[in-house]
């Protein structure tokens, strides 16, 4: 006698973390019943394999049926379908958009928007964020967490992987390998943070068009992104070409050289690697401002780490410099200018390298 | 004209992308009610149309309104092509047609097309004007409330029970129309829903017509069914109980008055006796009658069991003349009914004074065809498809169904009156139909009812008296109630005007007939409670447990499950053969029920539901019922195994074996379901009880002596009926189903009931659910052992299967479990099962298990610490707190809302005296506040121990202007009530009818892929239309119907779901205690006292 049919549906959505977990792992039907038995249900519960498989078939049901509202989970929230508690629908997002870091790292600055990995389900939920956000204004993190309901942290981590989609900053080269996806993830928080339009505070007309009709017609209700500038993940074309302005630091001795003796009286005593400063700081200072002068035009744009990394943390790190010798240095660095005569780029300086220390520090170990 | 629709469309939804060139659509909606049209504008390329529409008005007669269900169509504008349905929905407007109901329908709706399923949201605001009719004879019957609800339902009281009303309408199935071979699938399942939709509205308005001429006000226990009779017809067909009912006034409604029965099951292991064997009769007249070659008549009729007996000849010594007077005036009040049946299976105490047992009928018809050439013609046009009055040229075919019901009504009555009873209750009507033959049946249980409950108007100060008296009934929910009202049973009797007083606790035990009269032999002792009258040792009924019996542990779910096969025929020899084995099913069921209640040392079954479904070639029967120790009745005899062959040795090793399990299985289960009545010297039990002899016999009924033409026995010779003989190829199988039962994993209790006898302490979590199996029997060549094998694991495994799922939930109870079975095709049996998971409190349960149970007549307040401990400390803690001299007053107030009955409170406190004496207003507040805090916190306390607060809050509802609101929580359940919450509104009744077709199965998950996501759908809808009526749950919710067919090589499958409910508003306890004190003080509350949380 065996059951063709078998269903089993409550008015309030029955989930089971365990069976989510193996669904979301890509097990079949009978791996999941497996590795349930592994678990030992059938002694705690003293029930039978049929019992098991017909009841991880109604999970694996019910996810698939779920599937489809988890791709926009503001319509999991509004749907009629499933009666789901609100606890329980987070926890079925949370879990859904979770990702592996690894995966994320070696993915981090490679196109997302055509993508050939069909088969992991995590390179889906980054295409899909990339797409829904790609277009939209405002604080990246802040749309991602509106339009997919993540908590604040996996939001930020999806922020960063559009940030760097956006962007295709070099991540693979060998040199690079040391830095982890978190590394990465606090450095496009820091960049995010500081020149995106949304950090101004100062908004610009909108340079794109209104939000197309399709884009909104998947998210049911509309009041996205106040009113900023553009999308946080492209940063703002603006003040790329304002940086160059910043050139005049190294292009123009005199005030390297003022930089400099600011830079080093500040610190004289106060760093282990002084004699190390005043031999590299016109080389330090030079890799430090061109790095942003380069960044108006996407090719060089991808070298971006890879440069922070060859001109700026290897040269320290084999002069031995320590992690606080680095701060005080940047501290200082980003400080003096302002004592410059002739100098009329203060807050932009300060903006662009309130970044750039960041990314460094962070980035500033083996 | 009596009356105004008005529509306003709002907005859509995640509706579906049309235009595949552009990702988007075009949406406008049609809004149609009768035969009127009206369209919005096409709001172009979106997926979130807003329409915002003007308000679209219909003016019709309330005829119209009762009959038609508001049809709105969302179709996507084509310019060069014929526009595309997305989807539709039907509104009842029944709701918005009586003034207690709901005042307006807002909110969002799936858009449901029966190829795709739900298909996006729409928004919609819907109300009625309705004019003053001063039109005598009007058609419509506006006004009469309907519910499923199966009692009287909480926040009305019953002013008088009118009983029985029932009708049905016939019409020719669109299915089976010529025009269904040109027409798409979505067109025949649309006309299809809509025809029902209108049939169900024209059965309900007829209905309440029938109540308006009865006088009363009301439908409770309202069953609407649909007979889908293939090429023969369409009948839908609706039973109910009429009742005046009164609604109670918004204080009340707050008070106890409606509260969920929670505590009502009363443990007291009282006495013991002597087990004895169980006596039961078998009464299956055959009977062939003679009508007309066509309508070949089959009719078996079957009182299952009759338990009777009534004292009042030997034992009723001066209650004898006044029972005769008693019945007479219940005859009286119950002779002027065709037939004296009520579908309610929980009644107001006072009202069912003796139950007699389970009467039953059963009968074999063979389906016409409706001949009707005219009808098809005028069906042409699929797309405005007009319903016809199928009155007017098929008159004689709702006679034809009404006639079949009507002879089977007949044979319950007489089983009844064979039974002393003059009464039916616990009534229901179902069918089983396969291919042309269609099984009738209805069942019921024989009672002896009060007769001051059914009568209008004859005996005003007997109507006084229990208007005065009912809120105390109401308030028998609460604990606190029934301190008040029923301090001990001779105050409620003599309340009721009854002088023969039979305690609440066994009086319904009682037998209604005499002893020295009886029509069968009967095995009778006296009520091992009162030890005055006289009682069966085991009782067998249809209704729900009385919240006044006396209970002794725990009940459980009992089924008794059978297959027969039979020979595939046509027609009559078909029927014929499914006439001859109905009853040896119905006994072998019956043996099954009485075996596995011995097995569990219980002595009565409750809600008894006998389901025979009818095959090709099978006739499979399932008994479902809650089994439990009644204190009334003496204590269950064992089950004997005996062998036919001794001197065998190895044989009579295995006989032995076999009676070691089953005595250790009973002795394990009197230890599960805490089955331990105290042992009592034989004296107490005091007069001669009958000779224990036990023999079961199939009698013919005495209504039907004279049509008899065969009289069967089937009785086991001379053997006890609880003697197995294992020789016996039945009784093996009988034994080996007997220990095939396995009992729920540890935490789980079950039954079919609205409550489990002997759990009281349900906390606020509740999980419904439906399950379906379909199963194939694979044997080639079947026989009934292995058939019932396999259905038996068929519905153990189901079981198993629930346990298994709703494990978290544990401690919890399935309650109301219901299951139906089918056969849609020759080897395939499907299994439906709908019920609610409720979890209760361990610790308290066992609290209350080792709490000292009292003799019954002090039960009410000795049974729970908790009972009196909080009126007690409210009226001693505020006078001792307060200074002020009126503090009394004001504890009157707080206390009149925070759990004690009001009925003989004053449920208005004048605050104006008292207002004098304080130095100001503020002083007043702050006094009462203080007042109410105080009443409050007690019984959170209190109730905090009984239930622990749950997850359950309320969301408010949603704006219909929609934007970004969420989806508000609609709790479902198939009981009356919800534990830890009190139904403050009934919005009107719920009752749907949707069809699902596919015609890519494996694309959508196979069978079981398409019949989730239907249910989820069915679910999803009904939770829609109760969360836009102003609703947060569904009671009585019961999926009636769910035809399932498949045709797994063409790819495709259909399904068919009907369900119905009452909609209704609840209120947390918890949040109660928090509500503001009385309404004449409304004005004083300080600012956040919380009113309707819901609107």
């Amino acid at each position: 006698m065996s059951s063709d049919l078998d269903v089993f549906v409550g008015n309030t959505t029955l989930i089971d973390e365990e069976v989510y977990r193996l669904w979301l792992d890509g097990h079949s039907v009978a791996e999941a019943v497996a590795r349930r038995l592994r678990g030992g249900v059938l002694e705690r519960e003293g029930t039978s394999v049929a019992v098991l498989q017909s009841d991880t078939r109604d999970h694996y049901r019910t996810f698939q049926m779920l599937e489809r509202l988890l791709h926009a989970p503001p319509r999991l929230l509004q749907q009629l379908l499933f009666q789901i508690p609100p606890e329980r629908q987070a926890l079925l997002v949370q879990r859904y958009y979770a990702f592996d870091e690894a995966l994320a790292r070696e993915l981090l600055g490679k196109k997302l928007s055509k993508g050939t990995k069909k088969e992991l389900d995590e390179f889906d939920n980054f295409k899909r964020v990339f797409k829904a956000v790609e277009e939209l204004r405002g604080p990246l993190a802040e749309n991602i967490q509106q339009l997919f309901l993540l908590p604040p942290a996996l939001a930020r981590d999806y922020a960063a992987i559009v940030f760097f989609a956006n962007s295709r900053f070099e991540t693979g080269k060998r040199r690079l390998q040391f830095l982890s996806f978190g590394d990465f993830a606090a450095c496009a928080q820091s960049m995010m943070a500081h020149w995106s339009q949304g950090a101004l505070g100062t908004p610009k007309t909108p340079k794109k068009p209104q939000k197309p009709q399709s884009m909104m017609a998947h998210w049911s209700q509309g009041a996205l992104a106040p009113e900023a500038a553009e999308p946080d993940g492209d940063l703002p074309k603006s003040f790329l070409q304002d940086l160059k302005e910043l050139k005049v630091l190294v292009s123009d001795k005199d005030l390297l050289d003022q930089h400099k003796s600011l830079v080093c009286s500040a610190l004289r005593g106060k760093i282990s690697v002084y004699n190390e400063l005043e031999a590299n700081f016109k080389a330090l200072s030079r890799a430090l401002v061109n790095v942003g002068g380069k960044l108006t035009h996407a090719r060089d744009v991808r070298d971006f780490f890879v440069d922070l990394v060859e001109k700026v943390i290897e040269p320290c790190r084999s002069d031995k410099w320590s992690p606080g010798d680095l701060r005080l240095f940047l501290t200082h660095y980003t400080a003096a200018p302002r004592n410059l005569p002739g100098f009329r780029h203060q807050a932009l300086w300060e903006r662009y390298m309130a970044a750039i220390s960041a990314c460094l520090l962070r980035m500033y170990h083996d | 004209m009596p009356g105004k629709l008005k529509v306003k469309i709002v907005a859509g939804r995640h509706l579906p992308v049309m235009d595949r060139a552009s990702d988007l659509t075009d949406a406008f909606v049609e809004v149609k009610f009768g035969n009127t049209t009206f369209k919005t504008d096409v709001y172009p390329k979106s997926l979130n149309p807003q329409w915002n529409s003007e308000w679209f008005k219909f003016e019709v007669d309330d005829e119209e309104l009762q009959d038609e269900p508001l049809q709105i169509t969302v179709l996507d504008h084509d310019t060069y092509s014929a526009n595309d349905a997305i989807g539709k929905v039907y509104i009842d407007i029944d709701p918005l047609l009586y003034s207690e109901a709901a005042t307006v329908i807002s909110g969002w709706f799936p858009i449901y097309d029966t190829i795709h399923g739900i298909r996006g949201e729409i928004n919609v605001v819907v109300k009625v004007d309705l004019f003053n009719d001063l039109n005598r004879f009007r058609q419509s019957s506006c006004g009469v409330k309907f519910f499923c609800t199966t009692s009287i339902p909480k926040c009305y009281r019953a002013v008088v029970i009118h009983g029985f009303v029932e009708e049905l309408v016939v019409n020719e199935d669109p299915e089976y129309q010529w025009i269904d071979r040109i027409r798409t699938p979505r067109a025949s399942n649309e006309a299809r829903q809509r025809l029902i939709s209108l049939m169900s509205g024209e059965l309900q308005r007829k209905i309440g017509l029938k109540v308006l001429e009865m006088r009363g006000n009301a439908v409770v226990g309202y069953l609407q069914c649909f007979d889908l009779e293939g090429e023969s017809g369409l009948v839908v067909r609706a039973i109910g109980t009429a009742c005046t009912l009164d609604k109670l006034s918004n204080t009340s409604a707050f008070l106890p008055a409606c509260n969920s029965p929670s505590k009502e099951m009363k443990e007291s292991p009282l006495v013991h006796a002597p087990s004895h064997g169980c006596r039961s009769t078998h009464n299956s007249p055959i009977h062939t009658a003679t009508g007309s070659r066509l309508t070949q008549n089959f009719s078996v009729s079957v009182p299952t069991l009759i338990y009777t007996g009534m004292g009042s000849g030997s034992a009723g010594k001066e209650g004898g003349p006044f029972k005769t007077l008693l019945r007479q005036q219940t005859q009286s009040a119950l002779e002027q009914r065709e037939f004296p049946f009520f579908t309610l299976t929980t009644f107001p105490p006072g009202f069912l004074l003796h139950v007699g047992g389970v009467v039953s009928a059963r009968s074999v018809k063979l389906l016409d065809r409706i001949h009707n050439p005219a009808f098809v013609g005028i069906m042409g046009n699929t797309r405005s498809y007009k319903l016809l009055d199928w009155n007017s040229f098929n008159s004689d075919e709702p006679e034809t169904r009404d006639a079949w019901w009507a002879e089977i009504r007949q044979e319950i009555k007489s089983h009844a009156k064979a039974l002393g009873c003059h009464a039916v209750v616990g009534y229901s009507e179902s069918t089983s139909i396969c291919e042309e033959v269609c099984i009738l049946s209805a069942s019921g249980t024989a009672a002896v009812l009060n007769p001051r409950f059914l009568q209008d108007g004859t005996m005003e100060g007997c109507l006084e008296q229990r208007l005065s008296w009912q809120p105390g009934f109401f308030s028998i929910g609460s604990e606190k109630g029934e301190v008040d009202f029923f301090p001990q049973s001779q105050d409620s009797s003599s309340l009721l005007g009854i002088e023969e007083a039979s305690p609440p606790g066994c009086g319904f035990c009682h037998i209604p007939y005499d002893e020295l009269n009886m029509p069968f032999p009967a095995h009778l002792t006296y009520c091992y409670n009162c030890r005055k009258q006289k009682v069966p040792d085991v009782l067998f009924t249809t209704i729900d447990l009385p919240v006044e019996a006396i209970v002794v542990g725990k009940g459980c779910l009992i089924q008794a499950r059978l297959c027969r096969l039979k020979k595939k025929a046509q027609a009559e020899a078909n029927a014929t053969s499914i006439s001859n084995l109905l009853p040896f099913m119905e006994y072998e069921v019956h043996t099954q029920l009485m075996n596995k209640l011995k097995l569990r040392g219980m002595n009565a079954l409750f809600g008894l539901r006998i389901q025979i479904t009818v095959g090709e070639n099978m006739l499979m029967g399932l008994a479902s019922a809650t089994g439990v120790y009644l204190a009334a009745l003496p204590t269950p005899g064992g089950i004997q195994i005996a062998g036919k062959t001794p001197n065998d040795g190895t044989y009579e090793q295995h006989i032995s074996h076999m009676q070691k399990k089953i005595n250790d299985t009973i002795a394990k289960n009197k230890e599960l379901y805490e089955i331990n009545p105290p042992e009592l010297p034989e004296e107490i039990i005091g007069s001669p009880i009958p000779e224990p002899r036990q023999r079961s016999r199939l009698l013919r009924s005495q209504s039907e002596s004279s049509d008899e033409v065969t009289e069967l026995d089937l009785s086991h010779g001379k053997k006890d009926a609880f003697v197995l003989e294992i020789d016996d190829t039945d009784a093996m199988e009988d034994v080996h189903s007997l220990l095939t039962d396995v009992p729920p994993p540890s935490g789980f209790y079950s039954c079919n009931t609205e409550i489990m006898p002997g759990i009281n302490n349900w906390t606020p979590e509740i999980q419904m659910f439906t399950a379906v199996r379909v199963s194939r029997l694979s044997n080639i060549n079947p026989t009934n052992q292995t058939l019932n094998k396999n259905f038996n694991d068929l519905c153990e495994n189901l079981l198993k299967s629930l346990y298994f799922k709703l494990r978290s939930m544990v401690p919890c109870c399935l309650c109301h479990v219901n299951f139906t079975v089918a056969l849609p095709e020759d080897e395939l049996v499907q299994i439906a099962v709908t019920a609610v998971a409720i979890t209760y409190d361990k610790n308290q349960a066992l609290q209350a298990n080792k709490a000292p149970t009292e003799k019954s007549q002090q039960r009410a307040s000795t049974d729970n610490e908790e009972q009196l401990q909080f009126p007690l400390e409210l009226s001693s803690d505020p006078l001792s707190s307060q200074p002020f001299s009126p503090a009394k007053e004001a504890l009157e107030g707080a206390s009149s809302h925070t759990g004690i009955p009001a009925a003989q409170r004053a449920t208005s406190v004048d605050y104006s005296s008292f207002a004098d004496r304080c130095n100001s207003w503020i002083e007043l507040i702050k006094l009462k506040a203080q007042t109410i805090r105080r009443g409050s916190i007690k019984t959170t306390t209190s109730l905090e121990k009984a239930s622990p607060l749950a997850e359950g809050y309320l969301r408010h509802r949603s704006v219909p202007s929609g934007t970004n609101s969420t989806v508000s929580v609609v709790k479902m359940t198939p009981l009356s009530f919800l534990p830890g919450a009190k139904i403050t509104k009934y919005l009107g009744i719920i009752n749907m009818f949707f069809i699902r077709e596919t015609t890519s199965l494996r694309e959508e998950g196979g069978v079981s892929g398409f019949l989730h996501a239907f249910i989820a759908e069915v679910f999803a809808m009904v939770r829609a239309h109760v969360a836009a009526l102003g609703g947060n749950a569904v009671v009585s919710y019961i999926m009636k119907q769910c035809v399932f067919m498949e045709n797994p090589n063409k790819n495709q499958a259909q399904c068919l779901i009907n369900v119905s409910g009452d909609a209704v508003i609840f209120v947390r306890e918890s949040e109660l205690e928090v509500l503001p004190a009385p309404p004449p003080a409304a004005a004083a509350q300080p600012a956040g006292s919380a009113g309707d949380v819901t609107t």
